[in-house]
């Protein structure tokens, strides 16, 4: 290396290391506790044992840890790759067409979930789907009745409130996306007779294709992080049915003080986030000649 | 807008998550281990200041009336001595795991703090809790606690590691007007099971809005569900949780399902709340908030410290509970002998081992647990006295009508097996619980899965088949 480029080089050099100190050592660390009995108190908590991959061998005879990692996936697929992602792209689509003004309600409507801070969207939530939530009290006003949502189908409830919270951000990306989009493109395939669908599935998303690749990749992993929601929401119950694993980990860690389990939990979530993000990697790469 | 933001996305969003978190959480933590340990810290000539950790709860604000008189009185007798109160609001769960997590570190470490007897033993294994045998043996007071009251701060080496600041029992709670109102003569004291059963269905019949029988159960109110629930139904079969004299932990027994069932057929009929209210964790709070008060809830099993709620200066004053409540004793199972069960825990007091200033700390401890305080705590938040001087109070006898039904239990009372793998055990039993209450399992399956459970968390060579 000349002395020029590193030179040039020097300046990052400071963010470098905050990242490693900050972001790599903390997850090293967490690597490093998967492989032992660390707890938070008893004699493992003076005195960690190196326990191999006990940890790792018992997420797999256990029912908690195969039930968790199925539920992050349904969750994740369910409420970011096909509620955010889906809604926010259709959104983003009929506001193209819509007045300015209608299209800046719908916007600023949107928007207002995505700014709300985490914990604060979480008792909303938890407002709203709770047993005497606003829920129920429409649903009664229409002459039905109410069910307990939260506990009789927990999933879904943190599924469409994690849509709710999270599709602004794809609107967002969605509507840079088409602003980008030629009009002279779409006008030609007008010109040759192709219906609204065909100038959407062949015109319009193969040209965005970059940003829904994008918008998947952050929203998979915002989505996979979620904890607060979930854990004000339903606290990962009842028994287990919507333990995700962020939920999981901080539950074995902290609630069973067990920091080697839950720190064993927490890499397999970090690996599963890598995994995700290496896939929508590839997508952005083999666009590109 | 998607372009610029992806590296800096992917790089961000990818270690971001909560699980990274908490990690950064324990590693800093860890850290700190490791850089205030080898730092030689000076003794500070003058100025030195006591940090006191316990739990404040909305519901119960005694102890937190302790501390404050205690400080003022260390305070004055020290010059230069400054005590930090730092209550922490939280639930017990909650409590524990963040005293642990200032325990692990040197400059979070608290001088003295308030501790849960079940997990004095867990804690001296981590090297949290000072042993206090030199400073009890010049602190006269230390004769006038009972025997039992001693052993609850004595860990496995003999030592005595905290001091206990009173202790409770648990009975059947009930509302004497709901109880008349379905024909049931009071004062009621079931003989066995089925007697509870019986009058639960009685009542639920004459009026299926009231919540007839109510045993906590799940996850959500931790502790209680087994101190209030599960171990008075475990303890009155023949079976326990734990042989003491083989020391290992009982699997397999026909008394663990039978407790299980037993919650089951409650929850199966509904006689006891519904299985979303008991995973709530703040269910307690509508029990003696609402439900008592309202005549909404025939009986619950809750513990000899339920007065303090209601009493004047109480988080749900109700000022004709000492007419409208009774109490009564669980029964065994089949009304076998000793004829009733109850459950003991209590809290105590600790200096931990980091303390830059332990003499002062013991000080501050025993300034707390005085006559005057104890007195006072024990009045105020219901507690069996531990302090025999205490105990023979007119005063504390006066506190309640119910003091007397409640300090009798104690003949009757069982202690949890406070071994260090004990908490994990108690999560345990919670879990089966809430499947049973939930529908998930069957007893059978329920108990299968406590039995892996325990083998896993002991070890094959310290369980017990029975």
């Amino acid at each position: 290396m000349t002395i020029r480029r590193f030179l040039r080089f020097l300046p990052v050099v400071p963010s470098i290391l905050l990242l490693l100190l900050f972001l790599l050592a903390p997850v090293a660390w967490s690597f490093y506790a998967s492989f032992t009995d660390a707890a938070l108190s008893g004699k493992a908590a003076r005195d960690p044992q190196w326990v191999g991959a006990d940890n790792y061998v018992r997420m797999f005879s256990e029912n908690s840890f195969p039930l968790a990692a199925w539920l992050t996936v349904v969750f994740v697929v369910a409420s970011a790759v096909i509620g955010q992602n889906v809604l926010g792209l259709l959104i983003a689509l009929l506001m193209t067409r819509s007045r300015n003004a209608v299209s800046a309600l719908v916007g600023t409507a949107v928007v207002a979930a995505w700014v709300l801070p985490e914990i604060v969207a979480a008792f909303a939530a938890y407002a709203y789907f709770n047993r005497d939530g606003t829920l129920n009290q429409v649903v009664g006003l229409l002459g039905g009745q109410g069910l307990d949502w939260l506990y009789s189908f927990p999933l879904v409830a943190i599924i469409l409130a994690n849509t709710w919270r999270g599709t602004a951000f794809s609107m967002l990306v969605y509507r840079a996306a088409l602003a980008e989009v030629p009009r002279d493109i779409a006008e030609a395939a007008l010109m040759d007779g192709a219906r609204g669908w065909q100038r959407l599935a062949f015109i319009t998303l193969p040209l965005i294709r970059s940003s829904i690749a994008t918008n998947l990749m952050l929203i998979t992993l915002q989505t996979l992080a979620v904890f607060t929601l979930i854990w004000v929401m339903t606290a990962g119950g009842p028994a287990g049915a919507s333990t995700t694993l962020p939920v999981l980990a901080y539950q074995e860690a902290f609630k069973f003080g067990d920091i080697g389990y839950g720190t064993a939990v927490a890499s397999v979530l970090i690996l599963l986030g890598m995994v995700f993000g290496a896939v929508y990697v590839r997508l952005l790469r083999e666009q590109r000649p | 807008m998607g372009r610029p933001m992806k590296l800096a996305g992917l790089t961000s969003a990818a270690v971001k998550p909560a699980a990274a978190k908490f990690a950064a959480m324990v590693s800093v933590a860890a850290v700190l281990v490791a850089a205030t340990s080898c730092s030689p810290t000076p003794e500070a000539a003058e100025n030195k200041t006591l940090k006191i950790v316990y739990q404040k709860t909305d519901a119960s604000t005694a102890l937190d009336a302790v501390m404050q008189e205690a400080k003022k009185e260390v305070e004055a007798a020290n010059s230069g001595v400054t005590v930090e109160l730092q209550p922490i609001q939280a639930n017990d769960d909650d409590y524990g795991t963040k005293l642990a997590l200032a325990q692990r570190s040197a400059d979070t470490a608290p001088d003295v703090f308030y501790e849960d007897t079940f997990k004095v033993r867990s804690d001296v294994d981590a090297g949290y809790l000072l042993k206090l045998d030199s400073y009890l043996a010049n602190w006269d007071d230390w004769s006038h606690f009972n025997d039992a009251a001693k052993a609850a701060g004595r860990a496995d080496d003999g030592s005595i590691y905290a001091v206990p600041l009173g202790t409770d029992t648990r009975a059947i709670w009930y509302n004497k007007a709901v109880l008349q109102k379905a024909g049931i003569p009071v004062p009621w004291q079931p003989r066995t099971w089925e007697d509870i059963l019986t009058t639960a269905r009685a009542v639920k019949a004459s009026d299926p809005n009231v919540i007839a029988f109510n045993m906590y159960a799940g996850k959500g109110t931790g502790e209680g569900t087994v101190m209030q629930g599960f171990y008075e139904l475990l303890y009155g079969t023949d079976s326990t949780l734990y042989d003491e004299s083989a020391k290992k932990w009982v699997v397999g027994s026909q008394g663990f399902t039978d407790s299980l069932a037993f919650l089951k057929t409650l929850y199966d009929e509904k006689l006891a709340v519904s299985p979303a209210e008991a995973l709530d964790a703040n269910v307690w709070k509508k029990v003696f908030g609402e439900w008592f008060p309202q005549g909404k809830l025939a009986a619950t099993v809750e513990g000899s410290y339920t007065p303090s709620f209601w009493q004047k200066g109480g988080a749900y004053e109700w000022a004709g509970y000492e007419q409208d409540m009774g109490v009564a004793m669980f029964p065994t199972r089949n009304g076998q002998d000793p004829g009733g069960v109850s459950m003991s825990g209590g809290w105590t007091l600790a200096v931990g081992v980091k303390s830059k200033n332990p003499d002062l700390a013991f000080q501050f401890l025993s300034t707390a647990l005085n006559k005057k305080n104890a007195l006072s705590y024990d009045i105020n938040n219901s507690q069996i006295a531990v302090r025999t001087d205490v105990a023979s109070e007119a005063e504390y006898l006066a506190a309640n009508p119910f003091v007397k039904d409640v300090s009798d239990l104690v003949a009757v009372t069982h202690f949890r097996p406070a071994t260090a793998d004990y908490p994990r055990i108690s999560t345990a039993v919670q879990v089966a619980t809430e499947s049973v209450i939930t529908g998930k399992q069957s007893p059978e399956d329920a108990a299968a899965e406590y039995d892996a459970t325990v083998r896993k968390i002991v070890g094959e060579d310290r369980v017990l088949e029975k």
